[in-house]
Order: C-alpha cells, then sequence, then structure tokens
C-alpha cells in the first residue's frame, strides 16, 4: 500500500484514505464560449499522460476530505512531493536534484 | 471425513482481552468555519477550537475535535443541545458557519482493554501506535468512514454512521472471538 503525506495532516497516512483526483493544475478557461471545440476537446479530455513525474490531484476523502497536489513518478509510483491545492507548481529540475 | 468444531464462548472470556461498548447517545454537531472566524465561534460555544487536525479541546462537558481545516466536530451532553445551537445563531454575524446537527447520524462503540489496539488493525489501515491518547481522527474502518477517538493506551472510541453500524460490530465480534481464542 502507498503511504501518502497530507499537506493539511501534515501526516503520512495510508492510501485506502485517499482518493485520485486527476492531474493537476488544468486550468479552466476564463470564458468557454470564446473557445473553438478543439481548444474545449483538450481542455476536457486531453492530459500530459506522463511516464515519470506526474502532477496530479489527490483527496484526503478519508481524512480532512480536502484536495491537495503530488507530484508522482507513474513509473516507481514513488511521491516526489505532495503541496496544498493554490500553491505553485514546484519546479521538476530542482525536485528531482533534491531526491 | 470432516469435523467442524464450535466453542461458544462465555462473555468473560470473550471480553477478558477487550470489550466492545455501545455507547449512550450524545448531541453531536458537524461545524464548517473559516478560520479568521474559529477562535470567534469557538467562544460562544465555551471551546477554544484546536486549529490542528487531529486535536480536541474540551470544556464544560463539551468536546471540539478538529477534522479539517476548516471543519469541527462538537459533542455534548444531549441536555446541551438547545444551548448550543441558540449560542452559535447568537454568534452567526459576527462569525458566520454552518453548524449541522448530526446526533442521530452515527453510533459510538467503545472499544477497550489489553487487545483494543490489536482488535482495531484488523480494519484500519492506519499505525495506530502514531495515534497518540487524547487525540482522534477520520480515517477508514474496512471502507467504513469512521472517527476513532484513542481515549487512553487501551481505550478508543470509534463513531461509525448508523446504517454502516451494524457490519462494524458484527466485524469487531469476529475479531473479539478469534482473540479470544487466541487465533
Ligand atoms: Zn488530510
Amino acid at each position: 500500500m502507498l503511504l501518502i503525506h497530507c499537506p493539511y495532516c501534515d501526516e503520512t497516512l495510508p492510501e485506502l484514505e485517499f482518493a485520485y483526483a486527476g492531474e493537476a493544475h488544468v486550468i479552466r478557461p476564463e470564458d468557454p464560449s470564446a473557445m473553438s471545440d478543439e481548444e474545449w476537446r483538450d481542455f476536457l479530455f486531453i492530459r500530459t499522460n506522463a511516464r515519470g513525474p506526474h502532477f496530479e490531484r489527490w483527496r484526503h476523502v478519508h481524512g480532512c476530505a480536502r484536495f491537495f497536489n503530488a507530484v508522482r513518478d507513474t513509473v516507481s509510483d514513488r511521491f516526489l512531493l505532495t503541496y496544498k491545492a493554490g500553491e505553485p507548481r514546484p519546479d521538476l529540475a530542482s525536485l528531482e536534484a533534491a531526491q | 471425513m470432516m469435523t467442524n468444531q464450535t466453542h461458544d464462548f462465555t462473555l468473560a472470556e470473550a471480553t477478558a482481552r477487550v470489550r466492545i461498548d455501545e455507547l449512550a447517545p450524545v448531541s453531536r454537531f458537524s461545524l464548517r468555519v473559516r478560520p479568521a472566524q474559529a477562535a470567534t465561534l469557538g467562544r460562544a460555544l465555551g471551546l477554544d477550537l484546536p486549529d490542528r487536525i487531529g486535536r480536541i479541546a474540551e470544556a464544560q462537558g463539551r468536546t471540539a475535535l478538529c477534522l479539517g481545516p476548516d471543519e469541527w466536530l462538537i459533542c455534548a451532553p444531549e441536555a446541551a443541545r438547545d444551548a448550543i445551537l441558540a449560542a452559535a445563531r447568537d454568534a452567526y454575524e459576527a462569525a458566520p458557519h454552518s453548524l449541522t446537527e448530526i446526533s442521530d447520524r452515527e453510533i459510538s462503540y467503545r472499544i477497550s482493554g489489553p487487545a483494543a489496539q490489536e482488535l482495531l488493525t484488523i480494519a484500519c489501515p492506519r499505525d495506530l501506535d502514531l495515534l497518540e491518547p487524547g487525540r482522534a481522527v477520520r480515517t477508514v474502518f474496512d471502507t467504513v468512514q469512521v472517527v476513532l477517538w484513542r481515549d487512553g493506551p487501551q481505550e478508543f472510541r470509534l463513531d461509525v454512521w448508523r446504517s454502516f453500524a451494524p457490519h462494524v460490530r458484527a466485524l469487531l465480534e469476529i475479531g473479539q472471538a478469534e482473540l479470544a481464542a487466541g487465533l
């Protein structure tokens, strides 16, 4: 079982308390009606599908109930970092250097 | 030929290592308030609302448990229900909030005895060594969301949503019987 650090509880807790919630930092367009069908499709469905570090949302659904962000390596399943929702996307190069 | 051996445990045998008791009803409220207004609302309720998840504040028989950054569980004797609702209403303008009564939503069990922690590990994925006495957390018990209180080294309390309670209780009793049998 994965152990995940919740940035709100500040504890490392079993995966069973958490739910995966898709890619992080996908920003909803300010004015959807101004977008082309292709742009709207890309917003809704097109994701990076990274092989390696992936920025993604998780929810501590059976704990503090908060959504937060994580960087997880999709090859090793290793979490590089978790951080609160709304915080800036961390720099990948410095994260990997720190590992 | 296969034989089935059955053994009816006496109550004393079953409870020597761990007891499971259903607790009397209490008033419960789910409180949501912005952290900036939490202190104001806490004063109205006579509680110093803790700002760290898992921490508990107690005063005059009332208890506040911090479940999330803006979420608290308030427990109190049933007689205090109306006073809590009135105090929160009076404080609404200074501290806008949501206070929802959930008294009947949950049933609480006390799990106590030398094997209490071991019994909980049958379905709780948390490392209970890290849950200090005097703290409580929301977590899962065999996929059922629960609030788990640690009242002492060998004493826990489990708040379970009413409709899931028979399942949780049955699972606890299976574990209790296995512990009594030395399994
Ligand atoms: Zn959390």
